[in-house]
C-alpha cells in the first residue's frame, strides 16, 4: 500500500514538473485540474455527463456480455454453431471500432439506439471469444454426472456449466468494461449532445486541457470506484470455495 | 398381484461395442454380452484392467448410446452412479452437492445418510477441503440420496488404502442391506466383488464377452481367507475352462 501511494505521489510529481516545463496552457498543473473538477460538480454539469456516459456504459456493457455470452457458450458446445459463427467472429473483431460507430450513425441516424449499438457491437466479439474458449473447456465428467442424475437445464447451468464458466466471464467483464467506456467516449464525441466524450469534444474545439484533463480524471475516479466495490467483491464472492493458503 | 407393465429387471443385451481407431479402423471392445439382474440383487462385473467394464457401465448408465443391442432399466429407470473419481461440484457444499443430485431427498432421510456414512460434520465442507475417503463418501451419499432404481458403481475404492478401502465396502455394504437396490458394480477386486455381490459375471479380455457368471453363497457377510481361496480357484477353473 506504501509502495503505490509512493507511486502514486511520483506521478502527480512528474505531473507538475511537466506542467512548469510546458506552461499552463499545453499541461495546467494538478491543482488547476483539480479546482475545474469542483466547478463542474458545482455547476452540475459533471454529474448529469457522467451519468449520461455511465448509463450507456452499462447498457452497451450488459447488452454485449449477455449476447457475448449465450453465443459464445452455443460456439463452444457446438461444433456447426462454431463453424458457421466464426467467419462473422472474425470480421467483426477486425472492424475498427470506428468504422462501426461511423455507420451506426449513417445508417440509424444521430441517436442513442445507434450509439449504445455500436459500442455493443464493438465489444460483443471480444466477450463471445473468450466465453468460447471457456466453453470448449467445460469439464465432460461433470456433464456425464449430471446426466446420469438427470439434472434439469436450469439446475445444470446454474450450478454446472456457470461456476466453470466464471473465471472466463470475469476476464470478459474486466477487460469489457474499460474498452466499452472508451468506445462510449468516441461515441459521443461524434453524435451526442452530453457526456463525458461530448465535453471532452468542446474542450478540444476551445483548447481547454484543464477541463480534458478535469473530465478524465472524474472519469478514471468513478471507474476506480465500480472496480473495487462492485467487480472485485464479486470475484471475492463466486471464488469462495477456492481452498485457501493456511 | 404383480402389474404386468411394471419392469424391475435390469435387462442388457448387447450384440458389439465399437471404437474408431485413430488410424481408422474399428476396434471391438464389447462382444455379444447379455445378462439380466433382478430386483434388488448386487453383481459384480469382473475383469482385467482395460476389458471393457466401464464401457459397459457406460452403456447401461446411458452416457454412451453408440453400441448395437438394447438396455432396459428398471421401472423409473433412476439412477444412482459412483464414478472412479468422486466427480463432485467443487463450488457447492458436500450438502448441496447431495441435494442437487436429488432434489426430492428429505431432511430426515439425509440426516440418515450422513450419519451413516460419517459425513454429519462435512456437510458445510467444500470439495477441496475433503480428503480422497471422505469425497468417496460424499459420492456414494449422493448416489443413494437419490433412491435409485438400479445403482452404478464404476471401481468405487480404487486409489484408496486397504484399510479404508475395506471400511468403506463395510459402510456399502450395509446400506444395500438396509434398502436393497438392484446394483452394477465394476470391479478388479475379488475381494471387493465377494463381498458385496451375490453374482460374479467374470469378462474376457477385448472384445469383452461373459466367461462365466458365479453366484456368491452369502454375499455381504465376513467370508473367511479359506472361503475367499475356494472362491479364488473356483474363478480360475472357470477362466481356464473357457480359454480351453
Amino acid at each position: 500500500m506504501g509502495v503505490r501511494l509512493a507511486s502514486l505521489a511520483l506521478l502527480i510529481a512528474a505531473w507538475y514538473a511537466g506542467s512548469q516545463l510546458a506552461g499552463a496552457r499545453l499541461l495546467p498543473d494538478p491543482q488547476a485540474v483539480a479546482l475545474a473538477i469542483v466547478d463542474e460538480a458545482r455547476s452540475g454539469a459533471l454529474a448529469l455527463n457522467l451519468g449520461a456516459t455511465l448509463a450507456r456504459v452499462a447498457v452497451a456493457f450488459i447488452l454485449a456480455m449477455a449476447l457475448g455470452s449465450v453465443i459464445g457458450l452455443i460456439m463452444g458446445r457446438s461444433r456447426i454453431a462454431d463453424q458457421l459463427g466464426d467467419p462473422w467472429l472474425i470480421v467483426l473483431l477486425n472492424l475498427p471500432a470506428l468504422v462501426i460507430i461511423v455507420l451506426a450513425y449513417v445508417w440509424a441516424g444521430l441517436t442513442e439506439t445507434a450509439a449504445i449499438a455500436a459500442v455493443a457491437l464493438n465489444k460483443l466479439p471480444i466477450a463471445t471469444v473468450t466465453v468460447r474458449e471457456g466453453a470448449r473447456s467445460l469439464d465432460h465428467a461433470l456433464d456425464d454426472m449430471a446426466q446420469v442424475f438427470r439434472m434439469g437445464a436450469w439446475t445444470r447451468l446454474r450450478h454446472v456449466i456457470l461456476p466453470q464458466l466464471a473465471p472466463y466471464l470475469a476476464a470478459a467483464a474486466r477487460s469489457g468494461l474499460s474498452l466499452v467506456w472508451k468506445i462510449v467516449l468516441i461515441v459521443e464525441l461524434l453524435g451526442r449532445p452530453n457526456g463525458v466524450g461530448f465535453e471532452i469534444g468542446v474542450a478540444f474545439q476551445l483548447f481547454d486541457v484543464t477541463r480534458i484533463l478535469a473530465y478524465a480524471l472524474a472519469f478514471i475516479a468513478v471507474m476506480l470506484a465500480i472496480e473495487t466495490f462492485l467487480v472485485q467483491p464479486l470475484e471475492r464472492h463466486v471464488a469462495r470455495w477456492r481452498p485457501k493458503p493456511a | 398381484m404383480s402389474p404386468a407393465g411394471a419392469r424391475s429387471r435390469l435387462d442388457v443385451k448387447i450384440k458389439q461395442k465399437c471404437f474408431r481407431a485413430a488410424s481408422g479402423g474399428k476396434l471391438q471392445v464389447l462382444g455379444e454380452l447379455a445378462f439380466s439382474l433382478g430386483s434388488g440383487q448386487v453383481a459384480a462385473v469382473v475383469g482385467p484392467s482395460g476389458c471393457g467394464k466401464t464401457t459397459l457401465l457406460r452403456i447401461v448408465a446411458g452416457l454412451d448410446l453408440d453400441f448395437e443391442g438394447d438396455v432396459a432399466l428398471p421401472a423409473h429407470g433412476r439412477l444412482g452412479m459412483v464414478f472412479q473419481e468422486p466427480r463432485l461440484l467443487p463450488w457447492r457444499t458436500v450438502e448441496q452437492n447431495v441435494r442437487l443430485a436429488a432434489p426430492q431427498a428429505t431432511d430426515a432421510g439425509l440426516d440418515t445418510l450422513f450419519q451413516t456414512l460419517g459425513l454429519g460434520a462435512h456437510r458445510d465442507h467444500y470439495p477441496g477441503e475433503l480428503s480422497l475417503g471422505l469425497a468417496r463418501r460424499v459420492a456414494l451419499a449422493r448416489a443413494f440420496a437419490v433412491e435409485p432404481d438400479l445403482l452404478l458403481l464404476d471401481e468405487p475404492f480404487v486409489s484408496l488404502d486397504d484399510a479404508l478401502a475395506a471400511r468403506l465396502r463395510e459402510e456399502l455394504a450395509e446400506l444395500v442391506n438396509r434398502r436393497p437396490v438392484t446394483t452394477l458394480l465394476v470391479t478388479h477386486n475379488l475381494e471387493e466383488a465377494v463381498g458385496l455381490a451375490d453374482r460374479l459375471l467374470l469378462l474376457s479380455v477385448s472384445p469383452a464377452l461373459i466367461l462365466a457368471d458365479v453366484p456368491v453363497a452369502r454375499p455381504r457377510e465376513a467370508h473367511t481367507a479359506a472361503e475367499l481361496e475356494t472362491l479364488r480357484n473356483e474363478i480360475a477353473r472357470r477362466l481356464n475352462q473357457a480359454f480351453h
